[in-house]
């Protein structure tokens, strides 16, 4: 069952572009990571399902529920904005305690448990808080509750190596328990190590969906010539790096025919490589590319 | 309740200043009455000749001599403008400041529906408007008690309810017009309180300013015509909480729909 669905969902800011007929479907206890740079609509999508801003046509649904019912299945929502900003007066404690009464829900035990594993001092003001502790903050009140899905905006800027593991741990057993994660990031390393799915978005429209594997893999291949600084234009290459003994790109097609063709240039050596998934994201942000 | 309680909790310390300066001021004005008492006759006089100036501060209408007249005067400053303004500040920044310190993200994103945030913001600005009005009235009724003053309550209740019902409106409106505006709230709160008042000196001495009554409520808000009526200006009254629902009203509207940007 699709847990968050869209279908055509676009959303302008005046003339200036959010998202663009976004279609996504993301299935119950996925880890679903949502990839794209700065601007490309990323916390759009997440602010419209969160029902703080409206679309400017188009739909979604989560957990089957329409956007007009956000207040119903933000019960089940756990969700981390990219930039946490809380009452600054208040004691982390009590900014905690808070978001549990805005819950309804007694969470005292599990946030307890959270602040101890994410290394949080609840006794400080959050305007006395770095980046990384806010964050932290903003993680317990976003899994206190333990919702069914999980928003996260960019979730570990901020967060220091051994607290990103640490976050990721906690996710991973939130899912296993049954929770969706649907997590944006730019930092393809950490998409590509604990996502089952993953969506790149440029300029507001998604460019591609699928699996992990089928994204940094499929039948793109990460070619290397050397010998060459030229590419012939009956290869469809893409993502061209020229080195200074070679070429590089990417290739998506009949791997027979590319070496039918490479066996007739004077190349020095050649590798075939799986690509990494940064290479796919950078495949789909090259410039002119569609 | 959760945000009303938190409204409530956080708003506290500006509640008392804002509190005990109204009252200190209102206790203050009442024990340098018996102090002046013996010389209102002169100072009436000399008000009298004042024309204008007097007029425009109601000042024609009310008799110095008395407690009552003294009180209804110095009250006019005191809760007219003070209370005004606070009523504002509460209306204006109740909304706004979620905006301004992005902390609305963090509060529109827990399951509570806007229409539950509002209601409970509304009544977070009512109660402390209550409570202040209440504060000030003990502490005018003390004040008078502890100068000698026979109090005369029907008078008192007549006056402070009337200004508590310029409060409510000016909370109400500046409550609605905190839906609109994200910066600067502060200002276009004071501000609109401020114009208020001064459109009820316009009012008071020009006859072609007339229709501006219907628009501040500082035009029912007299103490002169409540304690020679006894009674309230109905009209005017309804026409203020009239003002008062539709701010309110079309807030609720503007804030359900719109967007929350980070």
């Amino acid at each position: 069952m699709a847990i968050i669905e869209t279908r055509d969902l676009t959303k302008y800011y005046g003339k200036a572009r959010g998202i663009t007929e976004l279609n996504l479907k993301v299935e119950e206890g996925e880890f679903f990571g949502f990839i794209g740079p700065n601007g490309a609509g990323k916390s759009t999508l997440i602010r419209t399902l969160l029902g703080l801003i409206k679309p400017t046509s188009g739909e979604a649904k989560v957990m089957g529920k329409p956007l007009s019912l956000s207040r119903e299945y933000l019960e089940e929502i756990g969700y981390l904005p990219s930039e946490t900003t809380f009452y600054g007066d208040m004691k982390v404690s009590e900014l905690i305690s808070y978001s549990a009464k805005l819950r309804k829900k007694d969470c005292e035990k599990e946030a307890k448990a959270l602040c101890e594993r994410l290394e949080l001092d609840t006794k400080k003001r959050i305007d006395q808080l770095s980046l990384g502790n806010r964050k932290k903050v903003g993680i317990v009140c976003a899994m206190q509750g333990n919702p069914q899905i999980y928003l996260m905006d960019e979730p570990t800027s901020g967060l220091d190596p051994l607290i990103q593991k640490e976050f990721f741990d906690l996710l991973h057993e939130r899912q296993k328990e049954g929770a969706t994660i649907f997590f944006s990031s730019h930092v393809l390393s950490e998409v590509q190590h604990n996502c089952t799915r993953a969506a790149i978005i440029r300029e507001g429209r998604l460019v591609a969906e699928g699996s992990i594997q089928s994204l940094s893999g499929s039948n793109t291949k990460n070619i290397t010539l050397h010998g060459i600084n030229y590419i012939p234009d009956d290869i469809s290459a893409k993502s061209v790096v020229k080195m200074q003994d070679g070429i590089s790109f990417l290739y998506q097609g009949d791997i027979r025919q590319l070496l039918s063709k490479v066996s007739m240039l004077p190349i020095t050596d050649m590798t075939i490589n799986e690509p990494e998934l940064e290479d796919v994201f950078m495949h789909y942000y090259e410039k002119g590319d569609e | 309740m959760a945000v009303l309680n938190k409204e409530l909790k956080k708003g506290a310390k500006g509640f008392l200043i804002w509190t005990a300066v109204i009252a200190f001021m209102l206790s203050v004005c009442v024990f340098v009455y018996p102090a002046m008492k013996d010389q209102m006759g002169e100072m009436n006089e000399m008000f009298a000749n004042m024309g204008s100036f007097t007029a425009a501060f109601g000042m024609d209408q009310l008799n110095f001599g008395t407690f009552i007249g003294f009180y209804g005067i110095e009250i006019g400053n005191v809760l007219g403008l003070g209370g005004g303004f606070f009523a504002a500040y509460l209306g204006i920044t109740m909304l706004s400041k979620e905006e301004k310190e992005h902390t609305a993200e963090f509060l529109l994103t827990h399951p509570i529906s806007r229409v539950s945030v509002l209601i409970q913001k509304l009544a977070a600005v009512m109660i402390q408007i209550v409570l202040m009005n209440v504060i000030t009235f003990l502490f005018g009724v003390l004040s008078a008690v502890i100068v000698g003053e026979d109090v005369p309550f029907k008078e008192l209740i007549l006056i402070h309810s009337v200004y508590l019902i310029l409060q409510i409106e000016i909370g109400a409106v500046c409550f609605g017009l905190s839906a609109f505006v994200r910066r600067g709230s502060i200002g276009i709160g004071l501000g609109s309180a401020a114009v208020l008042y001064f459109m009820n000196l316009i009012v008071n001495i020009s006859e072609k300013a007339q229709p501006l009554k219907y628009i501040t409520p500082y035009a029912y808000a007299k103490p002169e015509d409540v304690i020679q009526n006894m009674s309230f200006d109905w009209l005017l009254v309804g026409l203020g909480i009239l003002y008062g629902v539709v701010f309110v009203a079309v807030g609720f509207i503007i804030y359900g729909r719109k967007d929350i940007t980070a």
